[in-house]
């Protein structure tokens, strides 16, 4: 498959940066507005496969192995769980404990959020939230990306 | 018949009895548009009151999907994990 127009890649060029920021946002502010790291991951990856389809798959399989998705995803992964085994290291003993609220000596994380721009709350949230998001980037991305670069042949010949 | 065809029979026979013994569920549904029509209200009043003192989040969803309800996560991630991993094991035979 190979690029679109100058017309495709140049939009393309000036709207990916902004679907970037808004789904970054949405996973960033997951516990405060609607969304959260499935949905702001759904909205980057979505943005990764338009300039997939605008440049081209061997163009962006240039620019990124499939590999190094697959390691971004089991490093969100890995992340998730380990957070869950930290509530059961820290504080009480159950699985997904959200050991980081409450915590006073920590100041950087509030228990409650009083407004939409308090970031620093909820405790151990918005880090499931990122890496939830990184998790879903990249497995998405790579679910697009592979299928994309596997069926770039016609015919049994390369275009 | 065979005994593979008996097992599947048996297994599509319990997954029918499962899905009419559902039905009775939607009996207890309240009605669209009246929330106050609840079987079960404790729990929805809960979350509703405790959710910004327990885990400190405004957005009461994200609360219950990363905090009450870990583990229901935890399955999510996981299919979506397989998912990708089955794909990638597909298509890379594609890549030569």
């Amino acid at each position: 498959m190979m690029g679109m127009s100058r017309i495709v890649k140049t939009i393309t060029s000036i709207t990916f940066p902004l679907i970037m920021i808004y789904g970054l946002y949405i996973i960033a502010h997951g516990h405060l507005t609607p969304g959260g790291g499935f949905q702001g991951g759904a909205v980057v990856a979505s943005g990764c496969a338009m300039v997939l389809v605008a440049y081209g798959s061997v163009w962006t399989m240039g620019k990124i192995k499939e590999k190094n998705l697959s390691i971004l995803e089991s490093l969100g992964a890995i992340g998730f769980i380990g957070i869950a085994f930290f509530g059961l290291i820290f504080g009480l003993n159950y699985f997904f404990n959200n050991f980081l609220l409450n915590q006073s000596n920590l100041p950087i994380f509030n228990a409650i959020g009083v407004g939409l721009s308090n970031i620093n709350t909820a405790g151990v949230i918005p880090l499931m939230n990122f890496a939830v998001g990184l998790k879903v980037i990249a497995g998405l991305f790579a679910i697009v990306l592979v299928m994309a670069y596997g069926t770039r042949l016609k015919g049994g010949k390369a275009e | 018949m065979s005994t593979r065809n008996i097992l599947a029979a048996i297994f599509f026979a319990i997954v029918a009895i499962f899905l009419i013994y559902s039905l009775s569920s939607f009996s207890e549904i309240h009605e669209f548009g009246n929330p106050d029509q609840h079987i079960t209200p404790e729990m929805d009043q809960y979350i509703i009151n405790n959710t910004q003192n327990e885990t400190g989040a405004d957005n009461g969803v994200t609360a219950v999907v990363f905090d009450y309800r870990g583990f229901d996560t935890l399955g999510e991630a996981t299919v979506l994990f397989t998912a990708v991993a089955g794909v990638i094991l597909i298509f890379r035979r594609l890549k030569k």
